[in-house]
């Protein structure tokens, strides 16, 4: 049970978290709670804290919409949260799409198609960037918020939420796409809410850190890394992750045998061996 | 034949870091303009439908589209389950409110709770208040319409379902007497919808006996139609300032002498 606890618990809380939201969110809608209403784009906490979606009101500004006070706010609420915990924790703590591409992720490892696509990936991991950019110059000539009318993270959240109709279609492809086709090929990839929070994360405080001495080279934490290009340095040097594509999603943690990586506060000075990019 | 191997090898040289940068860069366009066509022409396409019913203080529809961030606060404040989030394969812009009025009409709260909650604006408060107090009575989500063909009242059988139904009553549908020919002695009771006051709530078309609601809401812009600036009404103070910013313009069409000429002339060749 401890090794259990040990090997899995950031894990557990992820899933706990992930699955707790959505329910937090799915009684607001069914049963009138109060805690958490609304969905992932724009909620209210405790009908009082707003927080709103910065991706979707970027797409908002370039569209030409007028932004509301409470927009602002809740733009801000968030964008400060994950500027102090780690811009894609949202992707591994919150959005419930992680729970679909972790499953493929997973079944990859597990049934070796991992093995049979070779480590060569045919796309390229700035993809999610050229879309990010993309989605804006759609959103400013089209006057709409492009990707939210496409967004598969809305279709399932939203469906989770308020009913799901051909919603699960949407999981389907991304589970497919994802097992098939390219490993980690949306949240690592395409999806530019991912691209987004790389880009927010750069500047977080919470970083994993790598202990080069106590690294045994068994490299068990860049095969379940869903971005392991961040770990480049694991066995070289003793270095944060300082890259934004980072989910903090803390698995890399938790396959140690050797206590070689850890969760830290990230050092605001400039330090020489582990000064910024 | 083995003299000439080396000689195609040489030909086949690696791609030089130039052009291997310019090949990228065009290949990362062109996937760029693929995919920002097919992506704007997809979501050009399912936001084309018209026939939606926004909730009340909706902003104009384009502008709704682009304001509103989908996060269905309306939907969870209507205590009516009136309002309904666009699934995928509603065939509706995805994820925004809408309400079906058959099935759920808008019951006209006072206090109309889905447009406080906005967080957006894209449910304007100020387009649903009367002097800083929020008023129903204002909203306009729509407007009813009937179907004379299929109305029964229209056939002279009795009926005022909608006119009853209608939470602004005698306002904005109104029962108009007229004289039953067919039979001599008895009146039709004919419903009319005032397209000022409607509020295009819908509760008409959900009180409507036939089989096929004659009576039913579209969205403003469809249902309405709209005289131009040629029609002044001259009775109308109102309707006459429209005069007085009025500018004119004046066209001049030259006559053709040589078409005249032409015109009487034509069909007479074979005289001569």
């Amino acid at each position: 049970m401890a090794t259990l606890w040990n090997n899995y618990r950031y894990l557990i809380l992820r899933r706990f978290t992930q699955i707790g939201i959505l329910v937090l969110y799915f009684g607001a809608n069914a049963w009138g709670w109060t805690i958490l209403m609304g969905n992932l784009s724009s909620s209210t906490f405790l009908n009082f804290v707003p927080m709103s979606d910065p991706y979707a009101a970027l797409q908002m500004l370039a569209a030409g919409a007028a932004l509301s006070v409470d927009l602002l706010i809740g733009v801000a609420v968030i964008t400060v949260f994950y500027l102090l915990i780690g811009g894609r924790a949202f992707c591994s703590w919150v959005c419930p799409v992680n729970l679909i591409t972790d499953t493929a992720a997973f079944l990859r490892r597990v049934t070796g198609i991992d093995r049979v696509q070779g480590i060569k990936q045919p796309a390229s991991r700035k993809l999610r960037y050229w879309v990010l950019a993309l989605s804006l110059i759609i959103s400013f000539a089209m006057g709409i918020t492009a990707f939210e009318f496409i967004s598969p993270i809305s279709m399932v959240h939203r469906g989770i939420i308020f009913g799901l109709g051909f919603g699960w279609a949407a999981m389907l492809i991304i589970f497919l796409f994802d097992l098939f086709v390219l490993k980690n090929g949306w949240c690592g990839h395409i999806c530019p809410l991912g691209g987004f929070y790389s880009l927010l994360g750069k500047f977080s405080l919470i970083r994993v850190h790598h202990l080069e001495e106590n690294c045994t080279l068994c490299m068990k934490c860049k095969v379940v890394c869903p971005e392991s290009q961040v770990l480049y340095m694991v066995g070289k040097e003793s270095l944060p992750v300082i890259s934004g594509e980072c989910t903090n999603c803390a698995r890399c943690i938790e396959v140690c045998d050797d206590n070689a990586l850890e969760f830290s506060i990230r050092k605001l000075a400039k330090n020489k061996k582990t000064g910024e990019k | 034949m083995s003299e000439n191997r080396p000689e195609k090898k040489k030909k086949k040289q690696p791609l030089s870091d130039r052009r291997k940068f310019i090949l990228n860069m065009a290949r990362g366009v062109g996937l760029a303009t693929m995919g920002g066509f097919i992506w704007s022409a997809y979501v050009d396409e399912v936001t084309a439908s018209a026939l939606v019913l926004r909730p009340p203080g909706a902003l104009k529809e384009e502008d709704f589209l682009k304001t509103c961030i989908k996060c269905g606060l309306c939907v969870e404040a209507c205590p009516y389950d009136t309002l309904l989030l666009a699934k995928p394969g509603d065939n509706k812009p995805l994820g925004t409110p809408y309400f079906v009025p058959r099935d759920i009409p808008c019951y006209m709260c006072p206090d109309i709770p889905c447009v406080p909650v906005c967080p957006t604006g894209a449910l304007d408060e100020a387009s649903v208040s009367t002097n800083g107090v929020l008023d129903i009575n204002i909203a306009d989500m729509g407007l009813a319409v009937v179907d004379d063909n299929s109305c029964i009242a229209f056939w002279g059988i009795q009926c005022d379902a909608c006119y009853r139904a209608c939470p602004l009553l005698g306002h904005a549908i109104t029962i108009e007497y007229e004289k039953n020919e067919r039979t001599g002695k008895h009146a039709f009771m004919k419903p009319i919808v005032h397209t000022d006051v409607c509020t295009g709530c819908g509760m008409c078309e959900k009180a409507c006996v036939t089989e096929k609601p004659a009576i039913f809401v579209l969205p403003r812009e469809i249902a309405e139609g709209r005289a131009g600036d040629y029609y002044i009404k001259g009775w109308d103070k109102e309707d006459e300032k429209r005069l007085e910013n009025a500018t004119s313009e004046t066209t001049e069409t030259r006559l053709s002498e040589e078409s005249a000429i032409d015109s009487l002339n034509d069909g007479l060749e074979d005289l001569y």
